[in-house]
């Protein structure tokens, strides 16, 4: 039998992650990073732009590696609850599936007793999702359509 | 011994298809296997990256590669 202490089933209630091919509802992302302790929400909130190194994007499709994505995910989170112990929710929700212009791809929720930390900890998740998440995003234009970041 | 490898984004559509079998002698590393692959299909080796992830984690050039793993290759990351 496993044991685990009250502080570590609340660490594990922190954390919310999700990896959706239904659009993400942001408001849902937003109130599950609520707390009472919290004096600052901070969002990053990433969306599908109209243009791509100068070239018209059509759409989106983004493709994963769910088991290692929601692993990663859940790791880059609690990374962050090490680096600001402050935190007081994290919410990370990530779309796949075919997105259009102006459809959400990825949120990012966190909540902190003051705002300073609520933005670094919010940039610092953005950011290393970026680097190490197993997410894939391929760009289709009118005459084409190219894995991103694939080649240097 | 065969390892199994889950192939995803450019690496999917390199190789054509979205798993391979490989036949591989025991001890075969992570790096070892990647050598291999880039030999099999050169597309692989013009990659701005490429990684082996073993059991949802990361691996090392090192790593011994075990048949029962879930080994996965990892074109670059592109995510949010």
């Amino acid at each position: 039998m496993t044991f685990f202490s009250p502080h570590f089933l609340s660490f594990l209630s922190l954390i919310h992650i999700d990896l959706t091919d239904q659009p993400i509802d942001v408001m849902a992302a937003l109130q599950s990073v609520e707390a009472d302790g919290a004096g600052a929400i901070n969002t990053f909130i990433g969306t599908v732009r109209n243009r791509s190194t100068g070239r018209a994007v059509v759409r989106l499709e983004y493709e994963a590696y769910d088991s290692m994505a929601l692993h990663q995910l859940r790791k880059v989170a609690e990374q962050a609850t090490e680096q600001w112990p402050m935190l007081q929710r994290v919410t990370v929700v990530h779309r796949k599936g075919t997105l259009h212009i102006g459809d959400v791809a990825v949120v990012v929720a966190v909540s902190t007793p003051h705002r300073a930390e609520s933005f670094a900890a919010c940039q610092y998740i953005i950011d290393t999702l970026k680097q190490v998440v197993t997410i894939w995003k391929k760009e289709f234009y009118e005459d084409g359509d190219v894995w991103v970041a694939a080649h240097p | 011994m065969n390892l199994k490898i889950a192939l995803f984004g450019i690496a999917r559509e390199i190789v054509g298809q979205p798993t391979l079998e490989v036949a591989a002698p025991q001890g075969q590393s992570a790096g070892g296997l990647l050598r291999e692959l880039h030999v099999r299909y050169p597309e692989l080796a013009r990659l701005s990256s490429l990684a082996v992830a073993v059991n949802n984690e990361y691996a090392a050039d090192d790593t011994l590669l075990q048949e029962r793993d879930e080994i996965a290759l990892i074109p670059p990351v592109s995510g949010g």
